[in-house]
């Protein structure tokens, strides 16, 4: 049995504590930030910021709205009004309406997708991404990036930075974060709560399943 | 009437007598330790990754165009999609986890001496196989990672002299990699290698029951046979062992869920986070590592100044291993016999590959680089002394019978 004992405590504590893995910068120190799925309100905040402020040029699509509203306890007839634009139906993705041509002609590239940005460069990163713009006027767009140093992108955020204090414009952009950690793996809560009970019926099985060793080889010296 | 069922069968097909060749009438020695699990651990997640594949093949699709979308549909909209991928994902490393540590087992306690040489050949050939089988795999969900880990690996063939680029194009089948190359991946993939997987496998198990299992004491329990002529020390497989193993899969199977629903990345080890981009020919990431299970060897390949100077020393690492029956002169088998000189040499042995796999993974300085040296040195050190061990190594007197471990 003292074998086991070491194993319990990892499964013990998988089960209590199923934390993200810590992520890294490219040099510069992150801000952590702390990710609750289960803070519905904030990703639903989230995905308000990311359709009225991101997706004028980039794509979530790998997302479809329809499940985005599932997910995150918000009525289809709420989302139609409030996250859809213009005649796009619920089953679609969240794509942006600006067409790859234009954008390569006013920014040089095609912005990325960003489905998937959150699991490519961590929560960590993106918080720190989104925080950090400051003003440097050899720059095309005038700003540049702490986290992304020589970043081609405008800050899109910039007015909305400049009508609230710096708590609130921190929160709202957690609120984004928690959203896009959410479109990169959104059956992430799913997941852990599948994993518990399938960890708790094992530990169960192990039970009968040891005994019945022990009764077979107790002859066996 | 079930009795009448199988003595119809048995006359047509020898059901009975097979079981009871291979399971209830297979003698094991009976004092089979921890390290013994990972043979069955090594068939089950074999199980595992063929059954998860047979899904994963059904919503997968194998062009440049659809791959990468075509894994995040089966993530999304595919009901259970999620686990499949992950049990699959995650299956490809547990497979190398089972399979260095029944290898090692192997190592400690001289599996591969007489007469079991061609159990261990066997087992290299899987192993061999299966890392082909990873490489294959890994090209698949057509990320950043799997375009540039690629690249790095088929652009070794170019080494090779006078043909080597030749070789590259052949078997990419275009000037870079490309559509071609991730269809013709997959079908090697699904098809070609596992075929030659499972048909080793067999072999491999074959070959086992013909010379019965090694032990902890390297001790041949059919020297001491009772007058039924059944070993004194040998227990029938079946249903000691089944019940044994029973154990094991299940503390297997608590880690392995534990990494498919809690960890899925293995914190980026198992799924690296630079593949959750799609692939681009034009874009290198900064930093490009294969997966965990190949740094070993990737880090002896950058040991080395020399590109085909690399390529061969990263091949006889694992071709040493083929010929490790014939390098081992040692009177026992196991290290428990054996002296100070070959459990140290066995010690720095594994440091030596769990550092190389760590330095593998990381960006190349030039202390690293030099400490790379240094562990693949050690690396072959250890196995090309030991055909000289015996002439200073006295060994201990090894037991004529054996005590259940606990």
């Amino acid at each position: 049995m003292r074998k086991f004992r070491i194993f319990f405590i990892f499964v013990v504590f998988t089960l209590v504590q199923p934390s993200l893995w810590a992520s890294s910068g490219h040099g510069v120190e992150l801000p952590k930030i702390h990710v609750n799925l289960e803070d519905k309100v904030a990703l639903q905040r989230g995905a308000q910021i990311f359709v009225n402020h991101c997706q004028g040029c980039h794509s979530m699509q790998y997302l479809r709205y329809e499940r985005l509203a599932a997910d995150l306890n918000i009525p289809p007839e709420l989302a139609q009004q409030h996250l859809i634009f213009g005649n796009t139906k619920i089953g679609d993705p969240l794509l942006t309406r600006m067409q790859a041509k234009d954008a390569k002609t006013w920014f040089g590239i095609v912005p990325p997708d960003l489905t998937l940005v959150a699991r490519r460069q961590g929560a960590d990163w993106l918080y720190g991404y989104l925080t950090s713009f400051y003003a440097d006027p050899a720059r095309p767009w005038g700003v540049n990036n702490h986290v992304f140093p020589a970043v081609g992108m405008p800050h899109v955020l910039q007015q909305m930075q400049a009508s609230m204090s710096k708590n609130a414009f921190n929160s709202a952009m957690s609120d984004l974060t928690h959203f896009m950690v959410y479109a990169a793996e959104p059956m992430q809560l799913q997941r852990r709560a599948m994993g518990r009970y399938v960890l708790l019926f094992l530990l169960v099985l192990l039970v009968p399943v040891y005994f019945l060793n022990r009764e077979y080889w107790k002859d066996i010296h | 009437m079930s009795n009448k069922l199988m003595t119809w069968i048995d006359a047509r097909f020898p059901a009975t007598k097979m079981f009871q060749e291979h399971m209830s009438q297979y003698y094991a020695p009976k004092n089979f330790n921890v390290w013994y699990f990972f043979g069955s651990l090594a068939l089950l997640v074999l199980v595992n990754q063929l059954i998860t594949g047979v899904w994963l093949t059904m919503s997968y699709t194998p062009s440049a165009e659809g791959a990468f979308a075509s894994v995040e549909y089966i993530m999304r909209d595919v009901d259970f999609g999620w686990l499949i991928r992950y049990l699959h994902s995650t299956g490809a490393s547990a497979f190398f986890v089972v399979v260095y540590l029944h290898m090692f087992r192997g190592m400690m306690y001289g599996s591969y001496r007489k007469p079991r040489e061609l159990v261990w050949i066997l087992g290299m050939f899987i192993y061999f196989a299966l890392m082909a089988e990873a490489f294959l795999g890994y090209l698949l969900p057509w990320g950043q990672m799997s375009y540039w880990g690629a690249q790095v690996i088929l652009n070794l063939i170019g080494a090779v002299p006078v043909i080597g680029e030749d070789l590259m194009q052949w078997i990419r089948g275009d000037y870079l990699i490309s559509g071609i190359t991730l269809n013709r991946f997959f079908s090697l993939h699904v098809i070609a290698v596992p075929i030659v997987l499972l048909a080793l496998v067999f072999l491999h198990i074959i070959a086992l029951h013909e010379v019965g299992s090694n032990n902890p004491d390297g001790v041949e329990i059919k020297d001491y046979k009772d007058k039924n002529g059944i070993p004194l020390d040998g227990i029938p497989f079946h249903p000691y062992y089944t019940v044994h193993d029973l154990v094991g899969v299940v503390v297997f199977l608590m880690i392995f869920l534990s990494v498919v629903f809690f960890f899925p990345d293995g914190g980026g080890y198992f799924l690296e986070a630079p593949n959750f981009e799609p692939a681009n020919a034009m874009k290198t990431p900064e930093h490009i590592a294969p997966v965990w299970y190949f740094t070993p060897f990737y880090a002896m390949l950058r040991a080395v100044p020399d590109k085909l100077g690399g390529v061969v020393i990263m091949g006889a690492a694992i071709a040493i291993l083929f010929v490790l029956p014939w390098l081992d002169r040692s009177k026992v088998k196991s290290i428990r016999y054996k002296g100070w000189f070959s459990r140290t040499s066995l010690t720095v042995f594994v440091l030596s590959f769990l550092t190389l796999g760590y330095l593998g993974a990381e960006a190349p300085t030039p202390i690293k680089t030099l400490i790379a040296q240094i562990t693949t040195f050690l690396y072959f050190a250890h196995f090309l002394l030991l055909p000289f061990t015996p002439y200073f190594e006295s060994t201990k007197p090894v037991p004529t019978r054996l005590k259940v471990a606990h």
